[in-house]
């Protein structure tokens, strides 16, 4: 005989300890099964792109630090790409590498937090995100040293970086190049081919690559569904047309691909640092710009990275003045959630979680 | 075949079973400070504060509140206001230093501390008595005459990783005595950029494509020449 159930309606968040911050989600279950997803958004709306339109072009890189605050660095680099084609200037090559090199830093450390949280939602709390703070750690000490913060970086300005790299930063990099690839392994060896991990999230929630390139997803989740589109190799910026990477496609679809990937691409970042290191030149890193900038007007420019967690993009609109008229912000967080529904539907409660953490949202940056 | 996972995780487990532990006790044991660090306790010197308020006008929050009266005295490289109000809001500032970069007269530095707990709001406004009386631990940020860079651009690249007294910092702003105004030094403007808050983009070989891209600043122009000596001279009465 079966047992009647009846749908029965859970709010999950706004602050939910498992949520990537105040992410609210009402669900409607049916015994275990996911049968209905609403995402709420907004609850970190702080006006992002309103603020930018009574700040002036420098202003704007502060506030491009707040969006996603696992991935500053790459935020600001977006903006001032940007407002570097907004005005046609293009920085001095020191500074684009310097750019790429702590990019690819920031992408080590926000891949770090992603997985560590995807395993940690899989309920192996704490220790494996805990090796990976440990070296992310590592990271945010180097980019305290560029630039005086750790997480609120604003280190890079339109027209290249605010200022060159301090005597000390070379070692250091070095140093933690040469010990992160073990402490990376250690990871690898606790995390890749361990069973539990694979048994809970092989072929878990998979996104097929239609739905995904028919819903704009982009970065880590695009790649994990089979399609290799990355805006580095595409649309090569700063100085990835002079390095050299590979770009991991996942197989299947899955949980596990999306973890896989990022895992992967963490390699890939290192290659490129490591290339980059060997082959930045001296020189100067910022251009002649005046501390207030006035595009002319009418001159509309869209600056776009692959982030961390997807296609970052600034729309910015000149109307002459010091601030932009218009600042619209393409955050790759927003748009991959909205997969969120073909993730859940049909599943259990146990990998609602688990798939929401292998989206890896940050919510500084879905509300804006 | 869970077993294998288990014995696999484990191997980990007793490697850092054996190492130490990689945080530190905070109130006993400190943190590296990088000299570059952000922080509390601005760092202003009145000596060299002519009153401009370009840090007023360049912070992204407003914080920073500057009232200024003309002074009777002419100092010989030019006249300066005194300032009667110089008051920043702490509780919103959010350590951007954009406020240290505008400043075209090296008067106004970040500090280097992050100890500041306060019980009210209102305490947390630092105004120009505290400026005045604070102890004077300057941070390096946008200041790389602080950091003891050799002079030209592009001549702190890459040092050797062999040289182990490199990678000893070179300033630290906890560690020393505090620094007195005559101390700090200029930034010399060959260092960076021509040109800091209030002047306008210069047309000159070095930057050649862009005045007519950007259309920034066009119209002034070639306003400003020879204003780099003017500011040698004032850093040559430095020790």
């Amino acid at each position: 005989m079966t047992i009647r159930t009846e749908p029965m309606t859970v709010n999950v968040g706004p602050q939910h300890p498992s949520t990537h911050g105040v992410f609210r989600v009402r669900i409607t279950f049916d015994g275990e099964e996911i049968v209905e997803v609403e995402p709420v958004f907004g609850y970190l709306h702080r006006g992002t792109e309103k603020l930018a339109e009574e700040r002036n072009y420098v202003q704007i890189v502060t506030l491009t630090d707040r969006l996603d605050y696992t991935s500053s660095m790459i935020n600001n680099q977006a903006y001032c790409l940007a407002v570097e084609k907004l005005l046609g200037v293009e920085p001095p090559p020191r500074a684009k590498y310097l750019r790429t090199l702590t990019a690819e830093l920031q992408r080590i450390a926000s891949h770090l937090i992603a997985v560590g949280f995807f395993v940690q939602e899989l309920g192996a709390l704490g220790t494996p995100l805990m090796y990976g703070f440990r070296s992310r750690e590592r990271i945010l000490e180097l980019f305290e040293m560029l630039c005086g913060a750790r997480i609120t970086v604003s280190y890079m300005r339109p027209g290249g970086v605010f200022a060159d790299a301090p005597r000390e930063f070379w070692p250091a990099l070095d140093r933690f190049l040469s010990d992160f690839p073990g402490e990376f392994a250690e990871m690898e060896q606790l995390l890749l081919e361990n069973e539990i991990l694979m048994v809970r999230t092989r072929g878990v929630s998979p996104l097929p690559p239609e739905i995904a390139v028919n819903s704009s997803v982009s970065g880590p989740v695009l790649r994990a569904s089979g399609v290799n589109w990355d805006w580095r190799k595409q649309e090569p910026y700063d100085a990835y047309d002079a390095v050299e990477f590979d770009v991991p496609v996942g197989a299947n679809w899955d949980n596990y691909d999306r973890f896989w990937v990022r895992m992967q691409e963490v390699h890939q970042s290192l290659r490129i640092i490591n290339q980059c290191v060997a082959q930045i030149e001296p020189g100067p890193v910022r251009l002649d710009l005046p501390l207030v900038l006035r595009p002319a007007a009418g001159r509309e420019a869209y600056g776009r990275v692959e982030a961390s967690k997807g296609e970052l993009g600034f729309y910015l609109v000149s109307d002459g003045g010091i601030a932009p008229y218009r600042c619209k912000i393409r955050s790759p967080s927003l748009i991959n959630l909205t997969v969120i529904e073909h993730l859940l539907l049909g599943w259990k409660l146990a990998d609602m979680i688990v798939s929401l953490g292998s989206v890896d949202i940050n919510m500084g940056e879905v509300d804006r | 075949m869970y077993g294998l996972a288990m014995v696999k995780g484990l191997l980990v487990t007793l490697k850092n079973l054996t190492r130490k532990p990689f945080t530190i006790q905070y109130p006993e044991e400190r943190a590296e400070q990088h000299p570059r660090f952000r922080g509390e306790e601005f760092v202003w010197y009145e000596e060299r504060c002519t009153g401009c308020a370009s840090c007023a006008k360049y912070c992204p929050l407003g914080i920073i509140k500057i009232v200024t009266s003309p002074s009777e005295t002419a100092l010989p490289q030019g006249d300066k206001y005194r300032l009667e109000v110089f008051d920043i809001e702490l509780q919103r500032c959010m350590f951007c230093g954009l406020c240290v970069e505008a400043c075209p007269y090296d008067a106004l530095f970040m500090g280097s501390g992050f100890e500041q707990g306060q019980y009210s709001r209102q305490d947390m406004v630092i105004t120009i008595d505290q400026l005045r009386q604070a102890e004077k631990h300057p941070s390096t940020w946008f200041r790389p005459q602080l950091e003891g860079y050799a002079g030209e651009p592009g001549e702190s690249r890459r040092q050797p990783a062999a040289t182990e007294g490199e990678s000893r910092l070179t300033y630290n702003p906890r560690g020393g005595p505090p620094l007195g105004w005559r101390e700090v030094g200029r930034e010399s403007w060959r260092w960076h950029r021509r040109e800091k808050a209030g002047m306008r983009l210069e047309t000159g070989p070095t930057a050649p494509q862009q005045t007519p891209a950007t259309g920034a600043g066009g119209e002034t122009a070639g306003e400003v020449p020879g204003k780099d000596d003017t500011i040698d001279d004032m850093t040559a009465g430095k020790p």
